[in-house]
């Protein structure tokens, strides 16, 4: 039988090599947050005639400059698509706008349009964290519910909660480096996809909680070490089974999908990669690391350093 | 349900057609609607609901903005969105959704909204139309004054009902204005809508409407507004051929502007919407016939705009766009398209995953699988869900998830099977000792679905909301069809001398050993 457990502290440092350089840029670099948190203008558009003025981001800096504000982002998509960011535009500024962008270019047609006002960006971001908070309770506290009858149950939701962090860390970090490399933005489908991502998470974890559930009851006197690895072992088909479903069907509108839910689906393929990762390499093994008390004298020897 | 049952076939294949019969679009007939007893009685039909995002269409949150020293009741906001409704119904928009979100916001969703920057100008503006005496000069078009209006807003009465109720109480606000008694014709007798008032467009000052926020003139006495108007519509100036608004006054309307016009024959009348200048005419002669014209720079939609403003009266309170979000009908059609067929490929890979790996039940899965297409998208249409681009990603999502219940219960049975188990009690095994954590792990499934939609709906995120309601009936669903299902059809074939090689289910290639 492969032996996964007593490797667990490899899986522990590659989950590290992982996590620490997105927290690094997280804590740097920070996220590049959507109007949606921040407020303001999105405003698309498509150049639909022909004129011989191509599109240049100068331009209608220059002309957005004069109708909403100098400090407005300009973006060039493709042959003709105009993206402007902006702090909240008025509407009669934007029909303006418009206006003077149609006699540079031409007909044009209005792709979307989207304005958040500051008082909503704040309740959205308050709220996102209250979501995430209030969702990491709900399963611990169902997690603890349902492992009543093994010893010490509450060691397996914060088992649970400590792999699902990894997953969150994972995606959030991620998105902090795609961020300064390639713009990626955190807007409301980002954290759908987060706490998708959690759900999933734990779900997967949970199916190989089950299978140790059952399997310290039937074997009676194995060491805990050992059904662990067996637990792992028996629902590993199944855990990649699973996975690669999920991550078959999410290829697919990755490669396929509309272009607005690109970022959405590539959170979701980071975050369920990460989960199923977490959920066999972590997330058990973590409960015999602290059942043989490395936990424990791992936090030991942080005091005794610190002491000395 | 060990042995064949015939009975739970029969209920599986029932629903298979069910679901059918919902899903294909053909004629329905009419006798179902009396089914969907849930849904309001306009709306009782097998239509897919596409979200905004979907389709196209605008979506703006409003809030209200109340000037100093106004205080909103919470019949103001109810009121406001009889108004609003009824502006955007005038707008002829199919299917808009205009509701009341948290404490004293309104959300409006206008699906398929052609010009949605009209559509903001019509329902938007608090519509206040106010006639206003600037004695001896003619202000220019766009500018901003001062009233001093009914009570500075129009929130005297409720202008709601403006169209039914009498007219009642403003008359008395207008003290100059001694009513003579003079009856004006009643103005169900005006035929001919064009021609009676002095509209003569002042010539404005400046050539383009000054945007510049010139400092407010006045403070001007308001002689009427817009709730003293019967009725408007757009009209054709007959020399110019521009558009205009007609209207028609209500009687007491038309006494006031009768008097005031016979009083003031010389004068300027000036035109106000929401404290901005329409136009400035002069009066040439007194008006008694109770109906007028309003000219200023209009287009046809503007002129439509200002009328539908006018025959549904003023908000009770100006309100304010906290946020909104319009996406073109291209955008919409595009993402449609795409993640129809990523859906498509997705299942089709599932599908050749699943037939490969797990043979036998893979295929059994595979039949399960399709009925819980065919079941999730019935209960699309019979609830309904609005699909968005979010919630088809949450569906497609779904299909993913919706084998996990039938891996695990495969996964268990070639275990039970290589433990040298008979294939009856190997399946049985499977199916039991599957099902606790396929329940646990669902659960916490749901349970973050659950506050997903919490955190959507509360905050306007409708798009989250919309994704955790898909995924949340996906994985229901899946329960259904991935347990019950599956372990019906393979009930019935398991037993069949035509499978009983053990290389149907995955596991070498030895027979039962029971067998």
């Amino acid at each position: 039988m492969i032996d996964i457990v007593s490797k667990r502290y490899w899986f522990f440092a590659v989950s590290l090599l992982v996590i620490l350089p997105g927290l690094y840029s997280l804590a740097t670099a920070g996220l590049k947050l959507s109007i949606a948190f921040t407020s303001g203008s999105l405003l698309e558009l498509r150049v639909n005639s022909v004129t011989n003025q191509t599109l240049a981001v100068a331009d209608v800096r220059r002309i957005a400059g004069e109708r909403i504000s100098s400090d407005a982002v300009i973006q060039i998509g493709g042959a003709d698509t105009i993206i402007i960011r902006s702090k909240p535009m008025k509407q009669d500024d934007k029909v303006a706008l418009v206006v003077d962008l149609e006699a540079m270019y031409g007909k044009t047609t209005e792709l979307s349009f989207e304005t958040v006002g500051a008082e909503v960006s704040q309740e959205v971001t308050g709220a996102a964290v209250n979501a995430v908070i209030l969702a990491s309770l709900a399963i611990l506290a169902w997690i603890t519910v349902a492992f009543y009858r093994v010893p010490k149950p509450y060691r397996y939701g914060v088992a649970a909660i400590i792999a699902m962090l990894h997953d969150v860390a994972v995606v959030i970090g991620m998105a902090s480096i795609l961020g300064q490399l390639f713009n990626f933005e955190i807007d409301a489908l980002f954290l759908t996809a987060l706490l998708t991502v959690i759900g999933f998470s734990v779900h997967d974890t949970i199916v190989v909680f089950d299978r140790i559930r059952e399997n310290v009851v039937r074997h009676r006197g194995m060491a805990y070490e050992s059904i662990v690895n067996h637990s792992i072992v028996q629902t590993l088909d199944r855990s990649i089974n699973t996975t690669l479903t999920v991550l078959l069907t999410l290829f697919a509108l990755w490669l396929f999908g509309g272009i607005t839910i690109r970022n959405f689906v590539l959170t979701l393929l980071l975050g369920i990669f990460s989960g199923s990762y977490s959920s066999i390499f972590n997330a058990a093994q973590i409960l015999v690391a602290w059942e043989s008390g490395e936990v424990g004298r791992f936090f030991r020897r942080l005091r005794g350093q610190a002491t000395a | 349900m060990n042995q064949r049952s015939p009975r739970a076939l029969i209920a599986v294949l029932l629903l298979a057609a069910a679901a059918l019969w919902v899903d294909l679009d053909f004629s329905h007939g009419e006798w179902y609607k009396s089914l969907l007893f849930w849904r309001p009685a306009e709306s009782r039909d097998l239509k897919v609901v596409l979200g905004l995002d979907l389709q196209g269409g605008q979506e703006v949150l409003l809030q209200p903005d109340p000037g100093p020293g106004q205080i909103i009741k919470s019949d103001d906001i109810v009121a406001a969105i009889v108004v609003i409704t009824k502006r955007i119904n005038a707008l002829g928009v199919a299917e808009a959704l205009i509701q009341k979100v948290g404490l004293d916001r309104i959300a409006v969703q206008l699906p398929g909204v052609k010009d949605p920057d009209q559509a903001i100008k019509t329902f938007g503006q608090t519509g206040l139309l106010e006639f206003i005496d600037t004695g001896e000069v003619s202000v220019p078009e766009g500018t901003l004054v001062t009233t001093t209006g009914f009570s500075g807003s129009a929130d005297s009465g409720t202008p709601a009902a403006s169209a039914t109720s009498a007219p009642t109480t403003p008359a008395t606000r207008a003290p100059t204005l001694s009513p003579t008694g003079a009856a004006t014709t009643p103005l169900s007798g005006t035929t001919g809508v064009t021609a009676t008032a002095s509209v003569t467009p002042s010539a404005p000052l400046s050539p383009t409407l000054p945007l510049t926020q010139t400092p407010a003139l006045g403070p001007y006495r308001t002689i009427m507004t817009g709730i003293h108007i019967e009725s408007a519509q757009v009209g054709f100036d007959q020399t110019t051929n521009e558009p205009i608004v007609q209207f028609t006054l209500k009687s007491d309307g038309a006494r006031i502007f009768a008097d005031y016009t016979s009083k003031n024959v010389g004068r300027y009348l000036t035109i106000v919407l929401d404290k901005r200048v329409i136009s400035s005419p002069r009066i040439q002669s007194a008006i008694l016939q109770g109906s007028g014209q309003i000219s200023g720079n209009f287009t046809r939609d503007s002129a439509e705009s200002l009328s539908v403003q006018i025959r549904y009266g003023a908000l009770p309170v100006p309100l304010k766009i906290l946020s909104s979000r319009t996406v073109g009908p291209t955008l919409g059609q595009d993402s449609i398209n795409k993640s129809l067929l990523a859906g498509l490929i997705g299942i089709g890979a599932v599908v050749i995953f699943m037939l490969l790996y797990y043979r036998l039940p893979g295929l059994l899965a595979n039949l399960a699988l399709i009925l819980y297409g065919g079941l999730v998208f019935a209960i699309f249409k019979l609830l309904p869900v609005t699909l968005t681009l979010a919630g088809i990603a949450g569906f497609v999502l779904s299909i993913g998830m919706a084998v996990d219940a039938n891996v695990l219960i495969f996964e268990r049975m070639k275990e039970e099977l290589r433990a040298g188990r008979s294939l009856r009690s190997a399946m049985r095994a499977g199916f039991e000792r599957a099902w606790l954590s396929i329940r646990d792990s669902n659960i916490s499934s749901l349970i973050t679905c659950a506050i997903l939609f919490w955190f959507g709906s509360n905050f306007g995120a409708s798009i989250v909301a919309g994704f955790a309601l898909t995924l949340a009936i996906g994985i229901l669903v899946s329960l259904f069809t991935a347990i019950f299902v599956t372990r019906t059809l393979m009930n019935f074939v398991i037993d069949s001398e035509l499978v009983k090689n053990l290389w149907w289910y995955g596991v070498g290639s030895s027979n039962e050993p029971g067998a």
